[in-house]
């Protein structure tokens, strides 16, 4: 993937920036330039604003991956879910800082940011949200680190953590 | 619009054809059809052509004009279209053909697919099958299509109560048929203890849950049902041609358990060939994934949702069954070559209309169905056939 097809997604991969339709009030992420929802398309256009996820959410399904996908072969095996937020979008993303065994359905997670993949020893570093159980005492020891810094430091938190 | 027949059919060998090339294997499958349908090539309007990559598997784009000339016909300036909807791209093209035909614009014309996989590493291969699902908001976050479908499997089994054996019987089912049929990329029959102890894929699915990479061809000949007798003794009628498309990306869509696409292209063909769920004898499902012909055989409505599993595992959807699915071996004992796969499921039906499917055959089958999927449900395509009164 070249780096700018994956530096222009930046602001949502980094952020959890999505998009509300002022007419309905439905969340989407990542953000669209139309509501699906609203009966006629041409109501919302122009009319969608940004909106921020509070990065919460709820494991509705998960698999272990074993034949991982490209540039996360060094990771196998991961624990992929789907997690829904309270704001209503559903993300995919990795479930990360517990035993991949220990994840289940309706598992309470968080968004945080990390490192996703590299593409070769020397090649681009991808960011992004993975997420983390909201419960603490459910996160392993070896992945608990200093107190996370605050978000703009974003990176060296990602660069300590591996997933 | 009038009705449209199938009036030949072709299909090379499914598997890791080392030896041969793709315009080969393009080649074999339309001459197949085009002699099986008693047509000259100075009779056809036109090739609609499914592929889902070539570009990234043999580096060869502009690929309808490239099989229409290594087939002889470069010089009669036919009109060759290549479509592309990911794994159902040969279904996909057969509707283009159906359209086509149907509107009066053509009188005939062949609908071929074919994909060349081998020619890339497996791990190429793999990672070109998730180019199917979202690559910006799916695969970069870790995704390949088989993690995507083992999400659907997961929440199948909490919400359900979908066993794993349930979903191994699947796999043991199309390799049962695929034993029995001679172009199958696999012949070998499987149980359900090698399934469940097979290597992890995604978990709950394991390798013999997923169709494996193959080479492969088909085509068929399409014309006016209303001439088709100067063709065929046995015309069979495309009752039903209808395509359905959902997000792209599985995590947007309302249930996950649940393939939209499928559920109303079913919908939209049924009441299209008049017919209903119980009226079909022989089907072509989409199992790509042991979790992916579950669902699809509740979403086109074979049967409840939630109750694919236990019907599969009580004989069903077998020989003897209600409703025979897979009588191919499906994609994963025929094989998956993307493109491919949406023709060589009608071309199935077809011999099974025609009663020449031989060992394999359903008895005094005259409706059947093919459904093709592409990704995890961005795209269905859904064919009803009748052998013509």
């Amino acid at each position: 993937m070249s780096i700018a097809r994956f530096w222009r997604e930046t602001p949502r991969r980094y952020n959890l920036g999505g998009s509300k339709c002022t007419v309905c009030g439905t969340v989407y992420f990542p953000p669209r330039s139309v509501c699906p929802e609203c009966t006629s398309h041409r109501q919302s256009i122009e009319k969608m604003v940004p909106f921020q996820l509070s990065g919460e959410g709820e494991v509705i399904s998960f698999t272990i991956v074993h034949e991982a996908a490209e540039g996360f072969d060094m990771q196998v095996p991961y624990a992929l879910g789907l997690v829904r937020t309270p704001e209503g979008p559903v993300l995919t993303g990795q479930i990360v800082d517990l035993e991949p065994e220990a994840v289940t359905i309706g598992l309470k997670v968080r968004a945080t940011f990390r490192k996703l993949r590299e593409e070769g020893p020397s090649g681009v570093i991808h960011y992004g949200y993975k997420f983390t159980p909201l419960d603490e005492t459910g996160i392993l020891p070896s992945a608990r680190g200093p107190p996370a810094p605050v978000a703009s430091k974003g990176a060296s938190e990602a660069e300590r953590t591996s997933a | 619009m009038r009705d449209v027949a199938v009036l030949g059919v072709g299909q090379t060998k499914f598997g890791e054809l080392w030896d041969r090339s793709f315009r080969e294997l393009g080649i074999q499958a339309g001459l197949q059809a085009l002699v099986d349908a008693k047509l000259s090539s100075t009779d056809l309007d036109g090739l609609f052509l499914g592929n889902m990559a070539s570009g990234a598997l043999i580096e060869q784009e502009h690929i309808a004009p490239l099989i229409l000339d290594a087939t002889g016909l470069g010089h009669r300036h036919l009109p060759a279209v290549r479509v592309e909807g990911g794994g159902a791209s040969g279904a996909l093209a057969l509707h283009q053909g159906y359209l086509a035909v149907a509107s009066g614009l053509y009188d005939y014309v062949v609908v071929g697919g074919a994909e060349k996989l081998t020619d890339v590493p497996d791990e190429t291969g793999q990672r070109i099958t998730s180019s199917a699902a979202d690559q910006e908001w799916e695969v970069v976050f870790g995704a390949t299509l088989p993690a995507l479908w083992a999400l659907v499997a997961r929440r199948h089994m909490h919400d359900f109560g979908t066993t794993r054996e349930q979903l191994a019987r699947v796999a043991v089912h199309s390799h049962e048929m695929g034993s029995k049929n001679p172009n199958a990329h696999f012949r070998n029959k499987i149980t359900v203890e090698q399934v469940l102890g097979a290597s992890p894929v995604a978990e709950p699915l394991g390798m013999l849950d997923c169709a494996p990479l193959s080479d492969g061809a088909a085509a068929v000949v399409l014309g006016p049902l209303e001439s088709a007798r100067k063709h065929t003794d046995t015309p069979i009628r495309i009752a039903a041609s209808q395509v359905a498309c959902d997000t792209m990306a599985l995590h947007q869509r309302r249930e996950i358990t649940r393939l939209d696409s499928t559920v109303v292209a079913g919908q939209r063909a049924f009441e299209q060939a008049r017919r209903a769920p119980s009226d079909i004898q022989v089907a072509e499902i989409h199992d790509a994934y042991t979790i992916s012909a579950l669902v699809s055989l509740e979403d086109l409505g074979f049967t409840e949702k939630g109750r694919a599993g236990p019907e599969f595992e009580s004989g069903r959807f077998g020989p003897g069954g209600k409703t025979v699915v897979n009588t191919s071996g499906g994609l994963k004992a025929q094989g998956r070559p993307f493109g491919a796969v949406g023709v060589a499921q009608v071309v199935e039906i077809v011999r099974q209309l025609r009663e020449q499917a031989k060992e394999r055959q359903v008895a005094g089958a005259t409706v059947g169905l093919a459904q093709d999927v592409g990704g995890t449900g961005a795209t269905t395509v859904v064919h009803i056939l009748e052998r013509a009164a």
